[in-house]
Parts: C-alpha cells; sequence; structure tokens
C-alpha cells in the first residue's frame, strides 16, 4: 500500500526528511522544534537561513531566499525550505528552474527583468568592477541579444527563450544538499 | 472479468473500513451492496490490503474535516451526477464532467515530456510526507504530518492573501471528489467504458505524482495534490489490477539515479587528473583565457614532451645503461687522460665537458655494437629510429591537433547569439560553498565581461577606414624595413665574425659581437613591434597574432646565425677528424708495433691500450650535441632570471617602495609587470625547436626539457599570480591555440631540416657514437635489411625503392592530397552557406516576433493602465485564473468525454508545447505575476515562450 510511486523504503524517505528537517532546525534551533503538531507556523528569518554553507558565497543568496520564501520577505517555513531545494536539486527539470531562475534576478517583482534588474544582477556577479560605462553596455547588449519583442525589458518568455539555449544553464543552476 | 471483479472488491472494502466515512460513505456502500454477490472468496485476501488502509483513509477523514467546503461541495454536486448514471459518458456539458476533465488536461500538461525516472526522488520526497500523514495512524504526530495540518490550517486561516491558492485547491477537491463518486458509479455499473475511464484516471493521478514536483507550486498546495492523487491511486490502482512490477521498476529506477551519480563521480576523477587544471582556472579567472592559452600551451607542450622523453629514455638510454658496456671500458667512453685533472671541476661540468661530456647524455658516449646484452638489442639501430621516431611523432601530433582544435571551430570569440546574457544569467554556479572559489569565480566572471566588453567595443568601432587602412600600410611597412634592417646586421655580424675567427688579436668586443648584437636586437625590436603596431588599432587578439609573427620572424634571424655558425664548427671539426683518424690508427699501429718489438713475441696479442690514452677525433656530433644542451640551460636561466628580476623584484619595489616614494609606483611609472604573452609563447616555441634539433645529438635533452617545463609550469603560474597585474584589455584567446601550432609546426619543419641533413649526408665520427665506422648513418638500416630480415625482405625494398614505383606513389599521394583540399574547400563554402542561413533565419524570426509583439504592444500598454498594478496582496488572485482559459481549449478540443480521455492524451502527446508552457502562467510567488497584462497574458505569454510552433492567438 501507501504511494509505490517512490523508488524509496519507508526508513529511508523517513531519513532523507529527517535530514533536511535537520538541517533547517539548525539554522535556528530556537525557533523550530522538533513537534509539529501545536506550533505550526515556524518561519525562519532571512538572515538565518543565508547562512547555510550552501548559500553563503552565493551572490543572489537574498533573491533566492526571498523569491522561494511565501511571504516574499524571506521569511521561510520549512514548506518554502524543501521548495527552495526541491527545485535547485539537480534532477527537478529545466522548466522549473527557468521559472524560478526567472524570478530570482527579477529583482523588482514586476515580472519583467529590465534593466535595473540587470544592472544589479551584473554589479553582484562583478562585485561592482565594472565601470558604469560598462555596465550599461553589458545590459544593452543583453537586452539586445535576448529580447524578442522589442519593449527593452526581458519577460519570462524571452528569458525562457534565451535560457532554454544557454548550455551550462542545468549545470549550474543547482544546489546539492 | 477478474479485473472488474477485483475493483469491486477494492472499493467495497474500502468502503466496509470507511462506514463512518460522511456521505461518500453511503454512496459507496450502495456500491458495495450491489456487488455483495461478485466479490466472493477474493475478499479475504483484499481485506489485508484494505486494512491496510484502514489508517489512510482515517487521514482522508481529517484532511476533509480540515477542507469541509470543497467536501461540502462535492457532495452537492455529486447528486446530479449519480442521478445521470452509467450511460453519461457521453453527456460533456456536466458541472462536474468539466473538472475533471480540467484535471485530465492539468495531468496531461504536466507531462511535459520529461522522463519521469528523474523526477522520481523528489516524487518520493514528497510522497514521503504525504504518505506519512496518510499511513502512520499514531505517529503521524512527528513532521510529515504535524506540517500537513500546518499547511491546511495555514491555507484555511490565510484565506485573504491565499485565496486564489484556495480556489485552485477547492476546484481540486471538487474534480477529485467527483472522481471518486464518478468512480462509486462505475464500480455499480462496470461497463468497459467506465474501467477504461478509471485506469485513465488512475494513470493521471499517477502522472500527476510522478510530475509534481515539476510544477511550479507552493509545497503545501504540491502535498494537497499529492496526497489526493496518492489514496485516489491507492484506492483504484489495486483494482484495476496493476500495482505488479513495482520493484522493477524501483529497481531500474535506483539504478537509474546510481548511474547518475557514477558518471558524475567519473567525470569529476577524469577533470581531477587533468594536470594543473586547476591553476590553470586559477590563472584564467584572473588574467583571461588569453594568459591561460599560454599555460594550457605549455601543458600540451609538456605532455608530448613527456611522450618524446619515453622514447628516448626508453628505447635509448635506459637500454645502454643497463646492458652496454660500462663506463672506462673502450675509449669513447672515457675521459681522455689530459681532461682527466679537471674532469670534475664544477665549471668543467656546468659546460657539460669532463664526465657530462662522456656520459650517456651524449651522442658520442654509444658504442657502435650492433647488438648488446643478452636481449641482443639492436642500439643503433633503435637509436636511428628513435631520432627519425621523435620527430615523425611530434609532426603528427601537432598536426592533429591542429585538425582537432580546428574542428572545435576556430570561431574567434564568436559565440553565438546570447554571449551576454548568458553570461549574465548563468555564469554563476549555485554550487559554489567555498569562499575562495567564490572569489575566483567572481574574478573570472569579471574578466570573461571585460573580454566579451572588448569584443563588443572592437565591433562598434567604427570610423575614418581609409585612415586606418593607411596606418596598417605604415606599420607594416616601418616594421617590415626594421625586421630586414636587422636581417642584414645579423648577416653583417656573422660574416664579419667569420673574418675574425681568422684572428688572435681580438678585443672583448670584436669576440662577443655577435652574441651582443642578437641579444640587443632581442631586447629592442619586440617594444618596438608593439610601439608600431599600436598604430594599426587591431583587436588585442589579432595584434597579439602580428605580434607573434614577427617577432617569431626576428627570431629566425637568431636560429640563422646559431645554425650557421653550428656548421661552421661541425665543418671544421669534420676536416679535423680526418687527419686524426689517420694519426689515431697509425698510433695504435705503432702500440702494437712497440709491443711486439719490445717482448719479440709477435705472437701474443698486446694488452688493449688504456682507453684513456687513445687518441680521439673531434666527435662532432657530440659537440653539436653540447652546444644544444648549454644553449637551452642558459635559455632557462635567462628566463627564470628574468621572471625573478623583471617581475618578482619589481612587484617587490614597487609593493614595498611605494610607502616612501614621491610618486605612486603603483600606478605611475614603473607599476606591476603584465604577463608577456607573445614572448612566452615564442621562448617556449623556439625552445622547443632546439630540443627537437638537439635531441639527436644528446638525448638527455629531452630529459631536462621536461624537467624545465615541468619547473617552469609551477614556478610561471606562481609568477603570474604573485607579481603580474592583467592586462588592461582583458581580450579572449581564440578557442583553438592553431596560431601557437602553427608556429610550433614550422619550427618543427625548420628543426627537421638540419638534423636530416647531418643523417643523410654528414659521414658520422670515425670513433663515436652508435654510427662509428659506417659510412652514413642511416647504413644502419640497410645493414638490418640484410642481415636481419629474411631475403624476400631485402628484393621487396629494394623493389620499393625503385624509382619506377616511388614516382606513381609520389603522383598518387599529390592527387589525393588535391582531391581531399578540394573536397575540404567544397565543405567550408557549405559551412559558410549554413551559417548564413542560419543567420538568416533568425533575423527573420526576430522580425516576426517583433512584429507580433509590437501590435500586442499597445494591448500590453492598455493593460498595464488598469488598476490593481500593486505588487502586493491583491495580486495573488490573479494567477488564479490564468489557467482556466488555458486549460479549457485543450478540453473542448478532444470532445466528448468517455473516448474523450484517450483522445486527449494524444493530442497533448503530439503537441507537447502547452504543457511545458504550463507552468509559466502559475508563478510561484504570493504576488501575482503582473496584474492586467497577465490576465489574457497566459496563453499569449505562453505562445510567445514556445511560439515557434503553434501560433496561439
Amino acid at each position: 500500500m501507501g504511494n509505490k510511486q517512490t523508488t524509496f523504503t519507508e526508513e529511508q524517505l523517513e531519513a532523507y526528511q529527517v535530514a533536511l528537517h535537520g538541517r533547517y532546525r539548525e539554522l535556528a534551533p530556537h525557533l523550530v522544534p522538533l513537534d509539529y503538531t501545536n506550533n505550526p507556523d515556524i518561519r525562519v528569518p532571512l538572515s538565518l537561513i543565508v547562512t547555510m554553507p550552501e548559500l553563503k558565497e552565493n551572490p543572489f543568496r537574498d533573491r533566492i531566499v526571498e523569491t522561494f520564501s511565501e511571504d516574499g520577505q524571506g521569511n521561510m517555513s520549512f514548506n518554502d525550505f524543501v521548495d527552495m531545494f526541491s527545485a535547485l536539486c539537480e534532477t527537478s527539470p529545466r522548466e522549473l528552474k527557468t521559472i524560478y531562475a526567472f524570478k530570482i534576478y527579477d529583482y523588482n517583482r514586476d515580472n519583467f527583468i529590465c534593466k535595473e534588474d540587470l544592472q544589479k544582477t551584473l554589479n553582484k556577479l562583478t562585485k561592482g568592477e565594472l565601470t558604469p560605462e560598462e555596465v550599461t553596455l553589458v545590459c544593452d547588449k543583453a537586452i539586445e541579444e535576448a529580447d524578442l519583442d522589442a519593449d527593452n525589458k526581458l519577460s519570462f518568455a524571452d528569458f525562457e527563450n534565451m535560457i532554454s539555449k544557454a548550455p551550462d544553464f542545468l549545470s549550474n543552476f543547482h544546489i546539492r544538499i | 472479468m477478474p479485473r472488474k471483479s477485483a475493483a469491486a472488491e477494492e472499493v467495497g472494502i474500502d468502503i466496509d473500513e470507511d462506514v463512518s466515512d460522511s456521505d461518500d460513505g453511503d454512496n459507496r456502500r450502495r456500491a458495495n451492496r450491489r456487488q455483495g454477490g461478485g466479490r466472493g472468496g477474493g475478499r479475504g485476501g483484499a481485506r489485508g490490503r484494505g486494512r491496510g488502509k484502514k489508517a489512510d483513509s482515517d487521514e482522508e477523514e481529517d484532511d476533509e474535516d480540515e477542507a469541509p467546503k470543497g467536501r461540502g461541495r462535492g457532495g452537492n454536486r455529486r447528486r446530479p451526477a449519480n442521478k445521470r448514471g452509467a450511460g453519461r459518458n457521453n453527456d460533456d456539458d456536466s458541472e462536474d464532467e468539466a473538472p475533471k476533465k480540467k484535471r485530465g488536461g492539468a495531468a496531461n500538461r504536466r507531462k511535459g515530456g520529461k522522463a519521469q525516472e528523474s523526477e522520481e526522488d523528489s516524487e518520493a520526497e514528497k510522497g514521503k510526507k504525504g504518505r506519512k500523514g496518510g499511513k502512520k495512524g499514531g505517529k503521524e504526530e512527528d513532521n510529515g504530518k504535524g506540517k500537513k495540518g500546518d499547511a491546511k490550517g495555514k491555507n484555511k486561516g490565510k484565506d485573504k492573501d491565499d485565496d486564489k491558492d484556495k480556489k485552485k485547491k477547492k476546484k481540486k477537491d471538487d474534480s477529485s471528489s467527483d472522481s471518486n463518486s464518478n468512480s462509486d458509479e462505475e464500480e455499480e455499473s462496470m461497463s468497459e467504458g467506465e474501467m477504461a475511464r478509471l485506469m485513465e484516471e488512475v494513470e493521471e493521478k499517477k502522472k500527476l505524482i510522478a510530475n509534481i514536483r515539476n510544477k511550479p507550486w507552493r509545497m503545501k498546495r504540491r502535498l494537497v495534490l499529492l496526497k489526493e492523487a496518492q489514496q485516489f491511486v491507492d484506492k483504484f490502482e489495486g483494482a484495476l489490477g496493476k500495482g505488479k512490477g513495482r520493484k522493477w521498476y524501483a529497481y531500474k529506477v535506483m539504478m537509474t539515479k546510481k548511474w547518475i551519480k557514477f558518471q558524475r563521480d567519473f567525470e569529476n576523477f577524469r577533470t581531477a587528473c587533468i594536470p594543473w587544471e586547476r591553476k590553470i582556472k586559477e590563472v584564467e579567472s584572473h588574467f583571461g583565457s588569453s594568459v591561460a592559452s599560454y599555460f594550457i600551451f605549455l601543458r600540451w607542450m609538456y605532455g608530448m614532451n613527456l611522450v618524446l622523453f619515453g622514447l628516448t629514455f626508453g628505447l635509448v638510454v635506459i637500454p645502454e645503461v643497463l646492458m652496454g658496456l660500462p663506463y672506462g671500458s673502450i675509449p669513447r667512453k672515457t675521459v681522455p687522460r689530459a681532461e682527466q685533472p679537471t674532469a670534475q671541476d664544477y665549471s668543467v661540468l656546468m659546460d657539460f665537458n669532463g664526465y657530462c661530456k662522456y656520459s650517456v647524455l651524449f651522442y658520442g658516449y654509444y658504442n657502435n655494437q650492433r647488438t648488446i646484452g643478452l636481449l641482443k638489442f639492436r642500439l643503433p639501430l633503435s637509436y636511428l629510429l628513435v631520432g627519425i621516431g621523435s620527430f615523425g611523432y611530434s609532426l603528427m601530433l601537432v598536426i592533429r591537433t591542429m585538425a582537432k582544435n580546428a574542428d572545435v571551430g576556430g570561431g574567434d570569440g564568436e559565440e553565438g547569439e546570447f554571449t551576454f546574457a548568458w553570461k549574465m544569467f548563468t555564469s554563476w554556479d549555485y554550487l559554489i560553498g567555498n569562499a575562495e572559489t567564490a572569489d575566483n569565480k567572481y574574478a573570472s566572471i569579471t574578466t570573461s565581461f571585460k573580454e566579451s566588453i572588448v569584443d563588443e567595443q572592437e565591433n562598434q568601432k567604427d570610423e575614418n577606414i581609409h585612415l586606418r587602412r593607411f596606418l596598417r600600410v605604415l606599420a607594416n611597412f616601418m616594421i617590415t624595413c626594421s625586421l630586414g634592417g636587422s636581417g642584414y646586421l645579423i648577416y653583417f655580424v656573422v660574416k664579419r665574425s667569420q673574418e675574425f675567427a681568422n684572428r688572435t688579436d681580438l678585443s672583448w668586443y670584436e669576440k662577443n659581437e655577435l652574441e651582443l648584437i642578437m641579444s640587443l636586437l632581442g631586447l629592442v625590436c619586440p617594444p618596438l613591434f608593439e610601439t608600431i603596431a599600436e598604430l594599426e588599432d587591431y583587436h588585442p587578439r589579432i595584434a597579439l597574432k602580428w605580434q607573434l609573427g614577427r617577432i617569431f620572424a626576428l627570431f629566425l634571424g637568431n636560429l640563422y646565425t646559431f645554425l650557421f655558425a653550428l656548421f661552421d664548427e661541425v665543418n671544421t671539426k669534420l676536416d679535423e677528424e680526418e687527419s686524426i683518424k689517420n694519426a689515431s690508427i697509425w698510433a695504435m699501429k705503432e702500440y702494437y708495433a712497440n709491443y711486439s718489438r719490445l717482448l719479440n713475441d709477435s705472437d701474443s696479442t698486446p694488452p688493449p691500450m688504456d682507453p684513456g690514452d687513445v687518441i680521439r677525433g673531434p666527435c662532432w656530433e657530440t659537440a653539436v650535441g653540447i652546444e644544444f644542451v648549454k644553449l637551452t640551460v642558459s635559455d632557462i636561466q635567462v628566463t627564470y632570471l628574468t621572471i625573478l628580476i623583471g617581475d618578482f623584484a619589481r612587484a617587490v619595489i614597487v609593493r614595498f617602495l611605494n610607502y616612501c616614494w614621491c610618486w605612486d609606483l603603483e600606478a605611475g611609472f614603473p607599476s606591476y609587470g603584465e604577463f608577456d604573452i607573445s614572448g612566452n609563447v615564442l621562448g617556449l616555441v623556439f625552445n622547443q625547436g632546439m630540443i627537437w634539433m638537439g635531441a639527436f645529438y644528446a638525448p638527455g635533452l629531452v630529459g631536462i626539457n621536461v624537467l624545465r617545463l615541468l619547473s617552469s609550469m609551477y614556478y610561471q603560474c606562481w609568477a603570474v599570480m604573485a607579481t603580474n597585474v592583467p592586462h588592461e584589455r582583458v581580450f579572449k584567446a581564440s578557442k583553438s591555440n592553431n596560431f601557437y601550432m602553427g608556429l610550433l609546426l614550422l619550427i618543427l619543419f625548420l628543426s627537421l631540416l638540419p638534423v636530416v641533413y647531418t643523417i643523410m649526408t654528414l659521414p658520422p665520427s670515425f670513433d663515436c657514437g652508435p654510427f662509428s665506422g659506417k659510412a652514413k648513418m642511416f647504413d644502419v638500416i640497410m645493414e638490418t635489411i640484410d642481415l636481419d630480415l629474411p631475403a624476400f625482405m631485402g628484393t621487396l625494398f629494394s623493389y620499393a625503392a625503385n624509382p619506377g614505383l616511388i614516382i606513381p606513389a609520389v603522383l598518387l599521394m599529390v592527387l589525393a592530397i588535391y582531391y581531399l583540399n578540394s573536397v575540404s574547400e567544397a565543405y567550408q563554402n557549405s559551412n559558410m552557406e549554413l551559417k548564413k542561413k542560419m543567420q538568416m533565419a533568425r533575423d527573420e524570426e526576430k522580425n516576426r516576433r517583433n512584429n507580433k509583439d509590437s501590435t500586442n504592444q499597445v494591448m500590453k500598454d492598455l493593460e498595464d493602465l488598469m488598476p490593481n498594478r500593486s505588487l502586493s496582496p491583491p495580486a495573488p488572485p490573479e494567477p488564479e485564473k490564468p489557467p482556466e482559459p488555458e486549460a479549457k481549449p485543450t478540453k473542448t478540443k478532444p470532445g466528448s468525454a468517455g473516448k474523450g480521455v484517450n483522445l486527449q492524451k494524444d493530442v497533448t502527446l503530439a503537441s507537447p508545447n502547452p504543457n511545458a508552457r504550463g507552468p509559466i502562467d502559475r508563478p510561484p510567488g504570493p504576488r501575482g505575476p503582473g496584474p492586467g497584462p497577465r490576465g489574457p497574458g497566459p496563453g499569449a505569454g505562453g505562445g510567445r515562450g514556445r511560439g515557434r510552433g503553434p501560433p496561439p492567438r
């Protein structure tokens, strides 16, 4: 009985989940209880989540956490937490990753990646080592390359079209936990 | 119909256990009763199953309690459905049919053409949660259950900002309860069609389970859906006789995952096996691919030299050491008596005289014994073959590498359409968790951006083309002049030095004139060329190639003088040898004569002369070998010292004197050094030329070279990282190192000439080396053919050497070359043609889209003007809607329900695009995907995203 589509034994599953929850809990032992029966609404704030070794070197860590948190402020419940790692895990499909990548890079959450978003991305990627002219050049070029509908910003469709041809998006956009 | 009865049992049992169930139970019980008779004996077995499920259904109950709204509605709706009864598969207007179909659509969408196995694990992850809640009646206080309850509770509690989610869920609930009821009815009638439909549903649910992770939903929603689907499947799967082969499936999936993991590990292992990969990557991340290309070239060179080293040492040096006569046994292996007192002096050894000269490192040490040792190793033959084989191997390797690099696509920096966008969005590796690696990655990303920026600026540059052309011609003219000038200077100085050779009263300057001039030229010309090249204003990558070519031409002068001097020396030695040979033979005879005269016994064989006393020839081969070794060693010294002083000392001074200096040393005049790519590459290339030329006369040279390359890899890597600064304009190296390879090939050819010339024409020394006593070196091959191979081979070779055979063969080869050449040209043309076509197609597509979207733009603007533009709470409801308009078309297409399920499936299989597009519509965030524009957007947005196929509007 039970769901037979899974390929794990009961124990494995439990171990898996417990492991993930362990990771979650160790971020904030005082906040996260082991027993979930009574206080269901637990959130770990962004400042704690980004201290995970998997995230702490990532220039987009704040954005990642914000994107996956339900309230958009980076306070993550365990569900969000699981969400995050399942979307970023190696086997999650390209479409899903594309969606989340788009959300991550969409800083102002207007569902378009506009120049300001690109500039922020670029400055995070290069630690602000490019001159403003170079930044402008790069952003203009990036939009020019990927923008298919000539509205000077990247919609999701543009983004998806561009990402789907990128050779190392899949290999780079994942986290092993 | 065994299937049917099984299904009935399953359901029935469920009902038995579910008596307490609210209104669901009622229906089911009815079904149960109806089928009472048919169930029969299988019941006992099924019961176990059913019992196991009990906890499950209890859990279900909980859920239902928590979402009473959904249930209630489901119940309401169910009544009409019941009324309709069995024959209703063809009604398509019914209320509950719709959600069901929708669900079907959703499930189909979910399929997405993805490989299911790969997703299995996360499904499992989620599944476990669902299951845990469901299964462990008692223990469900733990995470899984708690979470679920949590999720549900939240769901309800936060109705306000989650109502979109809610709505969706409700719908789902409806549909699932509907399907439950439907299936109940089906049990009642249990016609073939219903069975099929049930199966279909189970399949859909399964698909949902398998693909649920692909949906950009919040976890709790996924959990809810997943649980429902699982329960459904649990309930009916057994009924439909499925559920076999699970183990095999699980095993397969597990093995797939293991295999993937193994592949990854293997890949890592392979990368770890590439020597210095990390070092080079580090250099590349800070200095750009152009500097890294030098190190890659160096590494390649090291690999090639290792093989040469293996050949030489394995087939020549080591056999000689192991099986040959030991030192001091024969004259050629002994230091002459006159030299013995100083033979161990450091200065002598550093000049590779004394013991060094009479060692296994040099040609002269080898004996001309035809076979040595027990194995009858034919050393002379092996010596010659290794000499030739080294060249053959190098040639083959260089050419093969060039061909392979050309295959990679010598696309100079041009990388397709999304250079910047890709760099921007896909260059960060999310796996990086190490601060140092992250720093390197930042550096490398910055560098690569700079590289692309340089390329881009170069593309955008457009000014007076006539001026540019004029300047380029001018620059080339000037450089040609200075090259010609230095060429003449070299020629002149060489001539003068020949004059000087006959005189003895030379001043210090006159003695060293040649070297001085040469090093002066080497010092002055490269910077001069670089300055002149500024005029040309090429892209730095192309400028580097020109610079390389020009300095190469200059260095050829070096080579020329060196070879000239060498051949002079060889010729004098050959003259000298002639006389010494006679003297030596005469001395030997005299020694024997004296011996027999002193003893008065002509019969007794005299003891051999002490090997140190024998008169020797000059052995020009060893002299040449020493010359090359000396040159190589001094080259190493100069290179290393230059780095130490020119880079390291300078960096130290700049760094520490800067505290107490009147101007800013770091930013101002001396600054830090840049890595001199052209100089280093040429140094490497010419050094390799020396090795190729010298290796025949000094087998040890290859070993020295291997050490040199090895040490310089570490040394230069360190020096670059520690003392140099990146170039002002970091530029991307062309992907293939083919220009370097071309230079190498040229040098290889040039160094092949003198060696072959000496092998084929000059007589070997009479008293040293493996070929002594033969008229020509290659006689050793003739000898082998005559003595060791069967007679017919000799005749075969003589036939093969017949001009009548060789000329046609050469002709044939020329023809083949011509043919292949023209073929490759044709391919190149068609390649270009295709590239052009691709470019055109891309442009066209872009245009088309632009047009389409420009019309759309108006609409979008309009929508933008609509209210609800805020980012926060009000937005959420919006995204909920999209699924409907999208789902409907899929729904309506297949037409009626009963068969429709299958049809639907086919349709979606045929055009997977819409499925994959699904996710777009439901962005995971709490805020809606932009309010108005998205309303109709989902279809539209998806259309654009996938757009190439079916235009959705």
